[in-house]
């Protein structure tokens, strides 16, 4: 076997990413001297305090809203479950018809929060994507043809990078379902899109800090005024009542200062990140039979989604990864096997063609030898596992 | 890589030999189990051994095609009034199948398993496949059907030891399966529930019972719930000792009778294979039926095995094992 190289080619940036220099200094304080408590009262805590509020201050202007409309949760899919169950069942209270619509491609943290409400007596409507990965925007108003409590479209999909037009989505749900609560989650839209202004039709916006240089385990829910939602987290009442709990005052830092640098250099590291997926996508086009998925003009600039024909994604990652190259593919359950993809699924592909489907995501950290070696592995690799896997499949 | 105490110490042991170790754990099942292969912590099991050991550990998810090759044809076997072995099944089209094939395109050597089973490369450069060490232990029935084309690049380390010695293997490694219990029942087969798993799949087949003379003595609710030779279960009344002598899928009669309509001195086989070569007629083999069973003197006659002395009928399906004295030399299923 070839043995691994000594760094890897990081190409899974959508998975996560590494923290940036100035997110980690920003947060070192906080392990150490700045160890306060914000609820308390004395000079310790009160230090810890006004660092929450100038995070909470940096992460509202980053996200485009008021820093009370900030809840700083314990990542992106925590916002996620508050924005759906919260919002939801706070809409229905307020005398809305228990319908929450979501789209097909959503993150589990979503979808799953979504049918979480069934046993209440929710309905969920799942909107239907075109082959092209976006929202079906006749579908969803056929969906908003009677009231409903809740709409979720995430901004940016997390497999195959489609940005959605949220600016459409917004305008069919206020015309067609007035009193309905907007939810978006960017988690994987930060490093791509000024999320200030993308998502600014929405009610209620998650991020998470570690899909562009922050810490994981830390995320904020814009929660913007006018919009209720019930807290799933109680006890202490901190976050306005609405996530209990201590806040984890430098993940909050890092989270503020990763959205700082990520909204700085975001122009400029797009541009760099944009060429170099062009040129991997390029050279990986010379394979014959390597498919991009849906339509690659409308999606983030990190993102390269193709099905390899021939080739099963689970055996190309293996092979990938003794050769020193990081990738995905789909969505991992519980025991780290791959699942069938329910986001291609919804664009149309069927069962076989997305256990050939593999994921490409580059990000700030992404370099040129990345690229380079990614491409002088991929070719021979593909041709091997395809001679091989027409004889498996004629030997069988 | 199971999770299991035998696949962690084989993993164990070819690093610890100097080999290029990638552990693999295969999912295969994807509904409810309640032992065995496929459960997330099994997986974490092996994903920790293999971390413990500084080697590569991934997941495959092949629930499909093990539904495909290994449980459809199971539920098939019983609607046919068969005895189906699944897990002869898995190891031939799952692990010595697939991920034989995978690990070869993969660029591997050697595909390693925790089999309680040996094989030698003889100076005739023929791969044999012997019973294990332990013979309490050994695993060789459940691997017919390997042939020459597997073999040469199958390893089984901890054949070659007592099964006490793994688990002092495993205990001097600290690995954390050391102490973890076998899994004994069909790894997809919830709760022991055969005859439910079976019966959710095909429908019940309520038929008659009849004694050897074709007379009903009873009714039954369904022929997945009996396998030839059984003698529980059987819900009549009719003397003593009876045993179940024939299931007719077709007709759904369950046949019983009493031990001596059992005997037979002749199994007839389907889908013959061989290690190596197929032994000369005049070769006394010893033939094994069940995973564990005794082991009888017999030879074999084209596709036919002749005992030396009268067997219980095997049930259809169910399969027969031939050996050499310690060496598996072929096998097929019962007619």
């Amino acid at each position: 076997m070839p043995s691994s190289a000594p760094v890897p080619a990081y190409l899974d940036h959508a998975a996560t990413t590494p923290v940036r220099p100035e997110v980690r200094a920003a947060m070192e304080p906080f392990l150490t001297e700045s160890f306060g408590n914000p609820s308390g009262i004395h000079s310790v805590a009160r230090r810890a305090k006004t660092a929450l509020e100038e995070a909470r201050e940096e992460i509202a202007a980053a996200l485009g809203c008021r820093p009370g409309e900030v809840v700083v949760t314990g990542g992106g899919s925590e916002a996620d479950n508050l924005a759906v169950i919260g919002a939801a069942r706070m809409a229905a209270r307020g005398g809305l018809p228990r319908r929450v619509v979501v789209s097909a491609v959503e993150h589990k943290a979503v979808s799953e929060a979504a049918h979480r409400l069934e046993p209440e007596g929710f309905s969920v409507r799942v909107v239907g994507v075109g082959a092209d990965g976006i929202l079906d925007l006749d579908d969803l108003a056929a969906a908003l043809a009677e009231p409903v409590a809740l709409v979720s479209v995430m901004l940016v999909n997390n497999e195959v990078g489609t940005i959605q037009p949220l600016e459409e989505i917004a305008g069919i749900v206020r015309s067609r379902a007035p009193g309905a609560r907007l939810h978006t989650d960017a988690v994987q839209a930060v490093q791509w899109l000024d999320v200030a202004a993308a998502a600014a039709p929405a009610d209620l916006v998650s991020v998470s800090g570690h899909k562009f240089g922050g810490p994981k385990g830390v995320g904020a829910l814009v929660v913007r005024a006018g919009t209720e939602v019930e807290p799933q987290l109680v006890g202490g009442g901190q976050e306005r009542g609405l996530r209990s709990g201590t806040v984890d005052v430098g993940a909050a830092v890092g989270l503020a200062t990763a959205l700082a640098v990520t909204a700085a250099r975001r122009a400029e590291e797009v541009a760099l990140i944009a060429a170099l997926r062009d040129r991997f996508a390029t050279g990986l086009a010379a394979v014959p039979g390597v498919v991009p998925t849906g339509d690659r003009s409308r999606v983030v600039a990190g993102n390269h989604h193709v099905r390899i024909e021939g080739v099963p994604a689970e055996l190309l990652l293996l092979a990938l990864d003794q050769d020193g190259v990081c990738a995905a593919a789909g969505s991992s359950c519980a025991s780290g096997a791959l699942e069938p993809s329910p986001v291609l699924a919804a664009m149309g592909m069927s069962r076989d063609a997305a256990r050939e489907a593999v994921r490409f995501s580059f990000g700030y950290a992404s370099t040129d030898a990345d690229v380079d070696r990614a491409l002088a592995v991929l070719p021979p690799l593909i041709a091997r596992l395809r001679g091989g896997e027409a004889r498996t499949a004629a030997g069988a | 890589m199971s999770g299991g105490v035998d696949s962690s110490v084989a993993a164990a042991l070819l690093a610890e030999a100097g080999h290029d170790v990638t552990g693999v754990t295969l999912r295969l099942w994807g509904g409810v189990s309640d032992s065995g292969c496929c459960s997330v912590g099994d997986v974490e099991d092996a994903r920790r051994v293999a971390a413990q050991l500084g080697v590569p550990h991934y997941v495959f998810d092949e629930a499909d095609e093990f539904t495909a090759r290994v449980v459809d044809p199971y539920v098939r076997a019983y609607d046919a009034g068969a005895t189906p072995n699944p897990c002869v099944a898995c190891n031939r089209e799952m692990k010595f199948g697939r991920l034989l094939d995978r690990a070869r395109l993969l660029g591997f050597d050697a595909l390693a398993t925790g089999h309680h089973a040996r094989v030698r490369r003889g100076d005739d450069g023929v791969v044999r496949l012997l019973r294990a060490v332990d013979p309490g232990k050994d695993q060789s029935y459940v691997l017919v059907g390997l042939t020459q084309r597997e073999l040469g690049d199958l390893r089984f380390p901890v054949g070659e030891l007592t099964k006490a010695e793994v688990r002092a293997r495993a205990t001097a490694i600290g690995l954390r399966t050391a102490d973890k219990p076998e899994s004994m029942d069909v790894c997809f087969v919830a709760r022991r529930d055969r005859v439910g798993f079976v019966e959710a799949r095909m429908g019940a087949r309520p038929g008659a019972v009849v004694d050897v003379a074709g007379r009903e003595v009873g009714r039954h609710d369904g022929i997945a719930r009996f396998t030839v030779g059984q003698r529980r279960g059987l819900g009549v009344a009719v003397g003593e000792r009876q045993y179940v002598v024939d299931v007719d899928a077709r007709s759904h009669v369950v046949t019983v009778g009493p031990p001596e309509a059992l005997l037979r001195r002749e199994i007839a086989l389907d889908d013959v294979g061989f290690t190596h070569d197929r032994p000369a007629p005049d070769r006394l083999l010893g033939v094994q039926v069940r995973a564990h069973g005794s082991v009888t003197p017999a030879f074999l006659d084209g596709d036919v095995v002749r005992c030396l002395e009268p067997v219980a009928r095997v049930a259809p399906g169910q399969v027969v094992a031939l050996y050499d004295g310690p060496e598996l030399v072929g096998g097929g299923f019962a007619r």
